[in-house]
């Protein structure tokens, strides 16, 4: 795991040790495949067994929320898409949701419905992606990864048609959405969601009872219910420990309320657990879209009295959230009244849920870091900002 | 649950703390209670702690900078022009004191309600500024605490790994601090020239040459 340039320094022996060997530190990263992005982790390894972890990062850091100061808000939009680069469209919809708190802007209802199917597709190819790095990094090289980048093509297809752009949409405006469905969108995004089914079918029997993965991932990483909640965990690894926590279910923001979804939690809150409420949550995104994709109504998609050019919020603070796939992606303004935010903060979860890493890998093997970092699912844009 | 009662329960079980609710003018509504320093870690224990309230996620850590800026006024003075009494306006000109301020916001998960929203001001914005930290009560301000630190210099006290976060260690400045001036070459590059260009004299020195 260490790379060749990176200095090996030998720790004193520990006093309450009594095994033969000495400690090593093994700098795993950044550049390593595993590790999902620039990020870097400073393991100190007695053997094979992980003694202290600490996550390094900022390889990526540009200061987005100073940028975003010197920005109009309406700039900070396509800036937002590069956070976290997977799941753009549901970043849009965190940013605007503040604005929108902010400003006191309301949405109508097609945008809403528009926000809603976009924000589950997004979902869904997150999850579909997310395990099929997580059974790469558990070797099984390629093919759980190429059938889901197989559905996520589809689906950024749509998204291309849809907004212009694959993974940086920048589609979201304050109080609506930037351009109307084009002709035939939905029809399309019908029969695609009426294939999703058989697509989960296939991923579920691939994969749930491989030997391999259940010997990698159960009791492995296991993450208490008590201390998920404290440390500020939030999205599917936090339901994988068991917390009914959801903040569609919670805020009910947008139109929430409408949908008949369940949350699925885990029981354990171990690799597997986390692992297994992506593939239900993804049962449950395909239930949403097919109750909005029925139900869309038509009309405007953006509230005529919103402003576009001069846009300037009245002094104040707001401080929006929604649940994003990997967790609560919060964006909090402050207004000083000028068509610049004064304070511009991103609340990342994938930022948050690095918090809990050293405490789920003390004790396991290097092997089972990778694994449990996998399941974690952290983007570096998000991460670094 | 309103802000008020939430600040009176904490009037009674923290004796001796200072609370001030800040209005919040814009449609989001979401009104906030400075604390003071001293009191912070009792008071952020029992919003964690009290039954009925029990705001055990810690969703959000923020820092503003506040600088200190000029504010006119009118004010109107009587002076005597000419012998005559007269009624007159002056601008009179203040400093208002800059400060650095930290702002949580707080969730229950228990009992799914929320946003509390706890500010926290420093004395002054002078590098080195200590405020408290609330680490020890939720674990999730560890990074954000620590990313406060990093880009605007606020000192945890008690935040057990308090390090930059973002920036390289041997970085000097806080770059979100809004009087923060950009280095004119960004091509910085820490190597240690002097300490190399040393061992090589001394090598050479060693080495009887010359």
């Amino acid at each position: 795991m260490s790379t060749a340039t990176e200095p090996v320094r030998i720790l004193p022996k520990s006093p309450s040790d009594d095994s033969e060997g000495q400690f090593l530190e093994v700098s795993m990263g950044p550049q390593h495949p595993s590790t999902h992005g620039v990020f870097r982790m400073d393991v100190v390894l007695d053997g094979e067994r992980v003694v202290k972890l600490k996550p390094v990062f900022g390889y990526l850091h540009r200061n987005h929320e100073k940028i975003a100061e010197h920005e109009s808000y309406l700039g900070s939009m396509p800036y937002t898409d590069r956070l976290d680069y997977f799941c753009s469209l549901t970043n849009n919809w965190a940013y605007a949701l503040a604005v929108e708190k902010l400003a006191g802007i309301q949405v109508p209802e097609r945008a809403e419905y528009i926000r809603i199917i976009t924000a589950e597709l997004t979902r869904f190819q997150n999850h579909a992606a997310l395990i099929g790095f997580l059974t790469q990094d558990m070797g099984a090289s390629g093919t759980p990864l190429m059938y889901a980048f197989r559905e996520r093509e589809t689906i950024l297809d749509l998204f291309e048609s849809l907004t212009g752009a694959r993974m940086m949409c920048n589609y979201m405006r304050f109080g609506g959405c930037r351009v109307d469905l084009p002709v035939g969108w939905l029809d399309q995004a019908k029969k695609f969601a009426a294939t999703l089914p058989r697509f989960l079918e296939e991923f579920e029997r691939l994969l749930a009872s491989n030997e391999i993965l259940m010997a990698r991932t159960q009791g492995v990483g296991v993450l208490s219910k008590e201390f998920a909640v404290n440390a500020g965990v939030t999205g599917p690894v936090l339901r994988a420990s068991g917390v009914n926590y959801d903040v569609r279910k919670v805020d009910k923001y947008g139109i929430y309320d409408r949908f008949a979804f369940k949350i699925p939690l885990g029981e354990h809150g171990d690799t597997y657990d986390r692992y297994m409420i992506r593939l239900l949550e993804m049962r449950e995104s395909v239930k949403i879209l097919n109750q909005a994709l029925k139900d869309i109504p038509d009309g405007p998609i953006v509230d005529p009295k919103t402003k576009i050019r001069g846009f300037r919020p009245k002094p104040g603070e707001a401080y929006g959230r929604i649940e994003a796939p990997k967790g609560e992606l919060g964006f909090y303004l402050v207004s000083d009244g000028t068509s610049n935010p004064y304070r511009y903060r991103v609340r990342p979860p994938s930022l948050m849920n690095l918090t809990v890493l050293e405490e789920l890998c003390i004790g396991r093997n290097v092997a089972d870091v990778v694994v449990i970092l996998g399941s974690i699912d952290i983007v570096m844009g998000e991460v670094d900002r | 649950m309103t802000l008020e009662t939430i600040k009176s329960e904490i009037e009674v079980s923290v004796p001796g703390c200072v609370l001030e609710i800040i209005a919040n003018p814009s449609p989001s509504g979401q009104h906030s209670l400075r604390i003071d320093p001293a009191h912070a870690v009792a008071i952020a224990t029992f919003l964690r702690d009290a039954e009925h309230l029990r705001f055990d996620y810690c969703s959000n850590v923020t820092g503003i900078d506040w600088p200190s800026k000029e504010i006119s006024e009118k004010v109107k003075v009587k002076k005597t022009v000419d012998g005559v009494e007269q009624e007159v306006e002056e601008v009179r000109k203040l400093q208002t004191a800059g400060h650095l301020e930290v702002v949580y916001h707080l969730y229950s998960m228990e009992k799914k309600q929320g946003p509390v929203i706890l500010r926290m001001r420093t004395e002054d914005r002078a590098e080195g500024v200590h405020l408290p930290s609330l680490t020890h009560v939720w674990r999730s301000a560890d990074f954000q605490e620590r990313e406060i630190f990093d880009l605007y210099g606020v000192i945890f006290d008690g935040h057990p790994d308090l390090r930059r976060i973002l920036m390289w260690d041997d970085f000097k400045d806080h770059p979100m601090r809004k009087d923060y001036v950009e280095p004119d070459d960004y091509e910085y590059e820490p190597t240690a020239h002097d300490q190399v260009l040393e061992r090589a004299r001394q090598h050479r020195t060693v080495m009887g040459a010359q």
